[in-house]
Parts: C-alpha cells; sequence; structure tokens
C-alpha cells in the first residue's frame, strides 16, 4: 500500500516513515510543506496520504488546504489527517462531499500504534477513522436533539464508536459484547434517528456523521 | 427605534461617529425654524446662570467666592451640557465635553480653593462663560432668525387680512417691510398684494434657511463648546492611560492564570511521570506485571498532559483563529456552542491579529453569556467591516433584562475592548431579544504568516 506523507517536523516525519514502513506500507514520499504536498498527491496518486494540518510556508491550514484540493482533483482520494488540535470545523470540511476515505485524529493517536495503523488501512479502503474528541464534541454540541436524547446510554457509546469508523467487530471488542448485541444496537439506533438501514459499513458511518453535523 | 437611541448614546458618546439621522429631509426643514427658536430661547436660563457665575467670579477674591465658584462652574456646564445634547440631536453631529479631569472633592477650605483653582485653570470654563455672553446674540442671527422671518411673515398675512385696517382706523401707521401702513391701506389692493407677497416669500425663506441655519449654529456650537485641540489632546492621552493599565492590568492576570495552569496541570503530570517512569525502572526485573500497569498508567498521564496544554493553548490563541481568521473562528465556535448558532461574517480580509484576537475573545464570551443567562435557544453572530469598522452584532431570542453592570462580564468586555477604541452597546429590553454590538476600528490587512 502506498502512502505520501506530509509532516514539517523532521524527528516526526521520520517516526512516522519507519512505523509505516515496519508495518508494510510503502512510503512513495515524505514531503515538509503545503505545495509540495499537492504535487506529490497528484503525481503519486497513493493509496492514503497522512497529512499534518499545520504546515509551511504559511503555518496555518496549509496540509487541510492542500488536502481537500487533491481531492477535488482526485475524488475520493483517502487521506488521515493529522493534527495537534481537532476542530469540527475542518472535521466538516473534511467530511462535506460525503464520499469517505477520510481520516482525523489527533497527533497523540499515533502513540498507539495498533489503533493508528488500523485507522490508516480503514482509511486507505474507503472508510472512515474520526477522532473520539471530535465525536464526543459532535454528541455534545447536539444535546438540544430530541431524537438523540432518547437513545440510552449505551446507544449513545455505540453512536459515538460507529461515528468514530469502526465496524461492529471492533465495537463488540471495545466495549467487550458480542457482536449480536452491537447489531441490535445499532439497528435501535437507526430506527430512533429515522435513518435509512444499510449493511454497508462505510455507508452507514458517513450517515450517521451526517446526522450529527447537520 | 430604543435599539438605535442606546447605539447613538454609547457610539456619540466616544466620539467614535456620527449618529445615524433616522427624519426625512422634509421633516427636518419643517422642524428646523422652531428647533432654533427653542435654542435662542434656551439663553434666557442659561443668561441666568452665566449671571450668577460671574457675580462668583466677582466674588472669587474673597471666602465666599472661593466656595461658590466650583458649583456655580458646574451649574454653568449643566446648562451648556443641554446645548451639546441639542445640537448633537438636531444636526447630527456630536459635541464632546471638553472639560479637562474633573478635580476630587476635598474637605475644608483648602480642598475648595485647590478645586476652584483647578477649574479655574480649566480654559473650557471659561469658554463656557463666552457662550453664555455671545450666544443670544449669535443664535438670533442664526438658528433663531428663520423662526423670526415665520413670525413676521404670519403678522404680515394679520395685516393684509385686519391688522392693517385696525392700525389705520386708529389713525396710527405703521411699516410691514417697505409698505406704509398709513389711511386707506385697507381699500388699497396694491400694497395689500405687495404684504402678502413679501409675507410668503418670508414665511418660504425661513423653511428653506432652517436646517442651514442649524448647519451654521451647530458650527458655533462646536467650535466654542467642543473640545480645543489641546482639551481633547489631553482627554485623549486620559483616556489612553486608562486604557493601557486596563491592558496591562488584564496581560498581568492571564498570564498568572497561565502559569497557575501548568503549575497545577502539566507541569504536576510530568513531575508524576518521572516518578512512576523511576518506580518501573526499578520494578522491571522484580515485579514485571505491576511495571506494566504502571506504564499504562504513565501513558494515559501524558495523555492528559497534552490534552491540558491543549486546552491552555486553545485559552491563549484559538488554531481556528490563528489558521483562518475571525471569520471561521467564530463558526468553529458556533459549533461547538451548546444553542443553535448562526453566523454571517462578511470579512474581505482579515484584520490585525491584535485586534482580531480581542474582537474574537469578545465574540466568545458574549455567545458563553448567552447560553448562562439569556434563556435563549437560537443565537445569531453577524460581522462585517464597514468605514474603517469591525461590527460585530450578536443576537439572541432570549428573556433579555441584561445589563452591563449585572455581574455578566459586559463591562470587563468593553473595558478590554477599550484598549483597541472599541466600543459596546447594549440593547436588552425585558422580554427579549438581546443584541449586543461591538465596534472596533480596524484596517484589514492579509494574514501574517508565524511560525507554528
Amino acid at each position: 500500500m502506498r502512502v505520501v506523507l506530509a509532516e514539517d517536523l523532521a524527528l516526526l516525519r521520520e517516526g512516522l516513515v519507519s512505523l509505516l514502513e515496519t508495518h508494510g506500507f510503502e512510503v512513495a514520499d515524505a514531503v515538509d510543506n503545503g505545495p509540495s504536498l499537492l504535487k506529490a498527491l497528484v503525481d503519486h496518486r497513493p493509496d492514503v496520504a497522512v497529512v499534518d494540518v499545520r504546515l509551511p510556508p504559511s503555518f496555518t491550514d496549509e496540509g487541510l488546504q492542500a488536502a481537500l484540493e487533491a481531492r477535488r482533483r482526485i475524488p475520493g482520494l483517502p487521506v488521515l489527517v493529522l493534527s495537534q488540535y481537532v476542530e469540527q470545523l475542518y472535521a466538516r470540511e473534511l467530511l462535506a462531499d460525503g464520499t469517505g476515505g477520510i481520516g482525523y485524529l489527533l497527533k497523540d493517536r499515533v502513540f498507539d500504534t495498533a489503533q493508528f495503523v488500523d485507522a490508516v488501512r480503514r482509511v486507505a479502503a474507503g472508510g472512515t477513522a474520526m477522532d473520539p474528541e471530535v465525536i464526543s464534541r459532535l454528541v455534545a454540541s447536539n444535546t438540544r436533539d430530541t431524537p438523540l436524547s432518547r437513545l440510552t446510554p449505551r446507544e449513545t457509546e455505540v453512536l459515538e464508536l460507529m461515528a468514530q469508523g469502526r465496524s461492529n467487530a471492533a465495537i463488540a471488542e471495545q466495549l467487550v459484547v458480542t457482536e449480536r448485541a452491537v447489531t441490535k444496537h445499532t439497528a435501535n439506533i437507526f430506527a430512533k434517528l429515522d435513518l435509512p438501514v444499510t449493511d454497508d459499513t462505510n455507508r452507514r458511518v458517513l450517515a450517521v456523521l451526517a446526522y450529527l453535523n447537520r | 427605534m430604543n435599539e438605535h437611541k442606546v447605539y447613538e448614546h454609547e457610539v456619540t458618546e466616544h466620539g467614535v461617529t456620527e449618529r445615524p439621522v433616522s427624519e426625512t429631509s422634509l421633516q427636518r426643514r419643517l422642524r428646523a425654524p422652531w428647533r432654533g427658536l427653542g435654542l435662542w430661547l434656551r439663553s434666557i436660563p442659561a443668561t441666568f446662570v452665566g449671571l450668577w457665575f460671574a457675580a462668583v467670579v466677582t466674588l472669587v477674591g474673597g471666602f465666599v467666592g472661593i466656595l461658590l465658584f466650583p458649583s456655580a462652574t458646574m451649574a454653568l456646564r449643566r446648562q451648556l451640557d443641554g446645548y451639546r445634547e441639542k445640537i448633537e440631536r438636531w444636526t447630527g453631529h456630536p459635541i464632546e465635553r471638553p472639560y479637562l479631569p474633573e478635580p476630587a472633592r476635598e474637605p475644608g477650605v483648602k480642598g475648595s480653593v485647590r478645586r476652584s483653582l483647578a477649574l479655574a485653570r480649566d480654559p473650557a470654563t471659561w469658554r463656557d462663560y463666552l457662550w453664555v455672553l455671545a450666544d443670544p446674540f449669535v443664535a438670533l442671527f442664526t438658528a433663531a432668525l428663520p423662526a423670526l422671518l415665520i413670525g413676521y411673515g404670519l403678522w404680515g398675512y394679520a395685516v393684509a387680512a385686519f391688522a392693517g385696517k385696525l392700525i389705520t382706523n386708529y389713525g396710527g401707521n405703521d411699516w410691514y417691510a417697505y409698505v406704509h401702513v398709513t389711511d386707506g391701506y385697507g381699500h388699497d389692493t396694491g400694497r395689500i398684494a405687495s404684504t402678502l407677497v413679501v409675507a410668503t416669500l418670508l414665511i418660504a425663506a425661513g423653511f428653506l434657511l432652517g436646517p442651514a441655519m442649524m448647519r451654521v449654529y451647530g458650527r458655533w456650537g462646536r467650535s466654542v463648546l467642543g473640545p480645543t485641540e489641546k482639551s481633547r489632546l489631553a482627554l485623549r492621552v486620559r483616556h489612553l492611560t486608562e486604557s493601557r493599565s486596563d491592558a496591562v492590568d488584564a496581560s498581568a492576570a492571564e498570564l498568572r492564570r497561565i502559569e497557575r495552569d501548568l503549575h497545577d496541570g502539566a507541569q504536576a503530570r510530568l513531575v508524576a511521570m518521572g516518578m512512576s517512569l523511576g518506580a518501573i525502572e526499578h520494578l522491571l526485573d522484580k515485579d514485571p506485571e505491576k511495571a506494566r500497569t504502571l506504564l499504562a498508567q504513565t501513558r494515559e498521564s501524558s495523555a492528559k498532559a497534552l490534552h491540558e496544554l491543549r486546552d491552555l493553548v486553545r485559552g491563549i490563541h484559538p488554531p481556528v483563529l490563528a489558521d483562518r481568521g475571525i471569520g471561521d473562528a467564530v463558526k468553529a465556535l458556533a459549533l461547538d456552542h451548546p444553542l443553535q448558532v448562526e453566523v454571517v461574517a462578511e470579512l474581505p480580509a482579515r484584520p490585525e491579529p491584535p485586534v482580531e484576537s480581542a474582537a474574537y475573545f469578545a465574540v466568545s464570551e458574549v455567545l458563553t453569556n448567552a447560553a448562562k443567562h439569556s434563556g435563549a435557544s437560537r443565537v445569531w453572530v453577524d460581522m462585517r467591516h464597514e468605514r474603517g469598522m469591525l461590527r460585530i452584532t450578536v443576537t439572541d431570542d432570549g428573556r433579555g433584562g441584561a445589563s452591563l453592570d449585572g455581574g455578566t462580564g459586559l463591562r470587563g468586555i468593553e473595558r478590554r475592548i477599550g484598549t483597541f477604541d472599541g466600543v459596546l452597546a447594549l440593547n436588552s429590553p425585558v422580554g427579549g431579544p438581546t443584541i449586543v454590538t461591538l465596534e472596533l476600528p480596524c484596517a484589514l490587512s492579509s494574514p501574517k504568516t508565524s511560525p507554528s
């Protein structure tokens, strides 16, 4: 699997390169600024891009802008954005085209190697990997939503994990329940929120995120 | 209407911008003569106050004069504040109070002497006196002139209709303008017609001249009642001194808060992590299982420390504000807000960073207030740049009745944006809605780059 990486801190960039390579990824290019990121994404068309939000030369959200521009040129290009901070506004912009293949994680999630690599693979496969913090804030800012307030605490928990992009199996493992129990919860959630039922995990996640992002 | 009044008052008090005049030019034309007459009649009470002031000044060599001088000066100032307010309302040009900072009241004779001296040294005191002396004559030939012309015109109608006849019947004679009212006037249609023409022309002239005369009078008012360049600068210096010390206080408090947060938060966690790592090193051979548990805890500690640092940085300078400017930063704020917040931002470029940051935190605090106190369910934020001003309006559909001094923190916001000559206006009738308007003078520039 080919990866393009953008990170301006040399130490972190090298760390990420070796981390990805030990897990069987091929790093096609590792860049340290916005313009070369856009060029690398368009030239290499990688299976997934791992991008730091804040990049030179302007040290603003250059990485995010480059990733969004690349996705406009190559629709559906999987992008995993890493950031020191997660912002709902940016999550919304990344998810706006509704095609999936989007990840948005705090940089310190990299510490948990297994989870991080899993997230990269999920995004590369067209799935979603949203940081738990984005999702919990998203749910918190929807407190006035009546259908959402009808969910049981357990269902809310499942909803949050689902919105992060986890599969039923992963959710079951995390909550230490059977996969069948998770399937039952998700069915309840979809009924309560009046969302169209689908078996496709990716479409399901996007529907939930779109609901929360209204 | 109420909304406008508050805003007008707040803004003009600081002399920031002209008041929007909310009457048609026809209305203004019809009203101006009577307003001018009113201003002229004002000089009657003003003259009495002026005479009292003059009398006190002649006594100033003695004890009684010293004691009375401050109160007489203050009475004069109050009287002239009425002129300032009326002229501002009717010409649309604010007149700032020109007085130097008032000396504090001190007890005893010494205090009175010092106060009198300070007031006597303020040139504005003597300019006030000049106004009282000269204004009756100036007003007669400017503001009051249109009303007098109209009055004379009406008298012309009366003369033509019946008064001319009455005058001549009793053997008298009179002039109306150039028309001689003598025996036979009542039967002379030529003379009556000229009287009517002159009278009509005078009335028309009165209404036509009204607004122009009001403007001339306004200029006279500004030149005498307004501050001189020197006192304007003195007032400006005072304002800057105050706002500078507010700014220094605020940033010192902010630094103390950051220091405390670091000390109690991240720093304490790092110390704890260092200790845990020491313990882990010690346990590694003896009790690997325990070491593993401690390691997991330590990692959690590091995550918490990072989390706290992130929150701290967000409080100092939010990332979206740094990346995108105030428009998107407030939109990001709205997404995290418990109420439904709609944001409209029409800003072609970014304000200067310090102004932008001050405005952002002001909006953030107003939104927090709305969530806490207003009982609102929806909030609208409107941001635009007009005539060199960043203007932000925050409206909520809550219960209203907010006040600047109700412990709502609005006074604090006002002080902080005051550092940038910004003003805050609040309109919050009981029953809502509450509208908070912030205005900060600033130029727009392209975003500056700074290292992360």
